[in-house]
């Protein structure tokens, strides 16, 4: 299996405050990690430090092993590899649906404007967004907007796609579309890190769950050993209260 | 006469005030100063002080300008478009600073390079978000336009003057005139910019009120 993400020993800390103290983990071709934890934990610090975002106090970002962290490297180059998707989906408001998504296959891949266009609209239809193509993100819905911020990534056909928290600012019935959206692209063999405490998306797709807390990983684990035997105190305690919160983790989106 | 003065002073105006505003937001700490230094200079000197220096300073050496009327022209230009410059540095500054900070990193995570998140984000948000406070800033310099006759630019108020000179008697007739024909000149656009554009600002997502 081909490395595609090496994190090696982060550290970041804002001001006196450690955010992350020595996280390090692989992602492999096609493999979707999902990364939880308490808030605080450091997990969207840990998704902007891969892409540079944030660049990291200490440690190294590996991208098919290339540094990424590296004074040296090409960081524009390098991070149109690595898709991204907010939390506040982050839309460009001046522009259509469809110039949202081809916008980076134009300025960054170079391409011209018709093939830019096929491109994008593929990713649209992907998302099952090809039907808005010409709204403006204000027009839509969160979980509109969000589906389109994914064919935006996918648009570039990254490397690999972080995913920072990407249903929580959704209302609660506009979680599932974005979630079917994500699994889509996971079961085609999307590499993946998502921040998310949707129990049942990670239970269906992912390959390795990662927990932090306090900026450390606590515990990793296929998602059968997190929801029949989870090791660390912090991890149970954790998953109780998703639990209490949303219910049991089972998996309540259909695979198609 | 008004309108060139009022248009080149606006173009110029909206040149260099886009300038010092990417001076400002973006510029190394000394371009920094300087442009922040220009704009209190110029907010904190009446129109009417600078209109004088311009003039005399113009006047003093005008054999390049060509003529006494071109000099005079050229103060009257020079004073409201660089004191122009400093409002409108200030509404596109602040314009440029309110393009939310999400749609530039989501920029930049795709790879785009400071330059083109500048160019292709930012930038059209910006000059709409500046659109409102544009219409404005042209009201006023049409209507301040008119403090130009002061140095003897023969503007609209200025030829008025030769009128009533000449009829006292009609002083008050031909000065609302003249109040009539500012206002002509200013509503098209001012209502433009108020309703239209509000309008077209949030489809954009860009505010814009109800």
């Amino acid at each position: 299996m081909t490395k595609v993400i090496e994190v090696r020993d982060i550290w970041q800390s804002y001001d006196d405050l450690e955010v992350l103290k020595g996280i390090s983990f692989d992602v492999n071709e096609g493999e979707v990690k999902v990364v939880f934890g308490p808030s605080g934990s450091g997990k969207s610090t840990l998704l902007r430090v891969i892409n540079m975002l944030t660049p990291p106090d200490r440690g190294e970002v590996l991208l098919r092993g290339e540094s990424i962290t590296d004074p040296n490297a090409n960081l524009s180059k390098l991070r149109a590899r690595i898709g991204f998707v907010f939390q506040n989906f982050n839309l460009f408001a001046h522009l259509r649906a469809i110039d949202n998504v081809s916008i980076g296959p134009r300025l960054v891949l170079g391409l011209d404007k018709e093939e830019a266009h096929e491109i994008a609209f593929q990713a649209l239809e992907k998302v099952r967004m090809n039907d808005w193509s010409h709204h403006y993100p204000a027009e839509l819905s969160g979980g509109q907007q969000q589906r389109i911020g994914i064919a935006r990534s996918i648009a570039m056909s990254p490397d690999v796609i972080l995913f920072d928290e990407p249903t929580s600012a959704l209302d609660p019935e506009l979680i599932g579309e974005v979630l079917q959206v994500m699994l889509d692209i996971a079961k085609e063999g999307t590499t993946m890190i998502v921040v998310t405490h949707e129990m049942g998306f990670a239970r269906a797709v992912s390959d390795e769950m990662i927990f932090m807390d306090h900026g450390v990983i606590v515990e990793t684990g296929t998602p059968q050993h997190f929801f029949q035997n989870p090791q660390s105190e912090r991890a149970i305690d954790f998953l109780h209260k998703l639990e209490v919160l949303y219910g049991q983790a089972e998996a309540e989106i259909e695979l198609e | 006469m008004t309108l060139a003065l009022t248009l080149l002073s606006l173009a110029i105006g909206f040149v260099v005030g886009i300038l010092l505003a990417f001076m400002r937001v973006y510029g190394p700490i000394e371009l920094q100063l300087i442009a922040n230094g220009y704009e209190k200079i110029f907010r904190g000197i009446p129109l009417l002080v600078l209109l004088f220096i311009f003039g005399a300073a113009l006047l003093s050496s005008f054999m390049w300008v060509g003529s006494l009327f071109g000099a005079l022209f050229l103060a009257g230009v020079l004073a409201l478009a660089l004191r122009s410059a400093a409002y409108q540095s200030e509404l596109f500054r602040g314009s440029i600073m309110s393009v939310d900070t999400g749609q530039i990193m989501a920029a930049r995570s795709m790879g785009m390079t400071e330059m083109q998140a500048t160019r292709h984000i930012v930038l059209p948000q910006a000059l709409r978000l500046s659109l409102p406070g544009w219409t404005n800033e042209y009201a006023v310099v049409i209507k301040d336009s008119s403090l130009v006759s002061a140095i003897g630019v023969s503007e609209i108020l200025y030829n008025a003057s030769a009128f009533f000179i000449t009829y006292p008697a009609l002083f008050l007739g031909i000065i609302l005139v003249v109040a009539i024909i500012y206002f002509i000149f200013t509503y098209p656009v001012t209502k433009y910019g108020g309703e239209s554009m509000k309008k077209r600002l949030r489809q954009h997502g860009l505010g814009g009120g109800q």
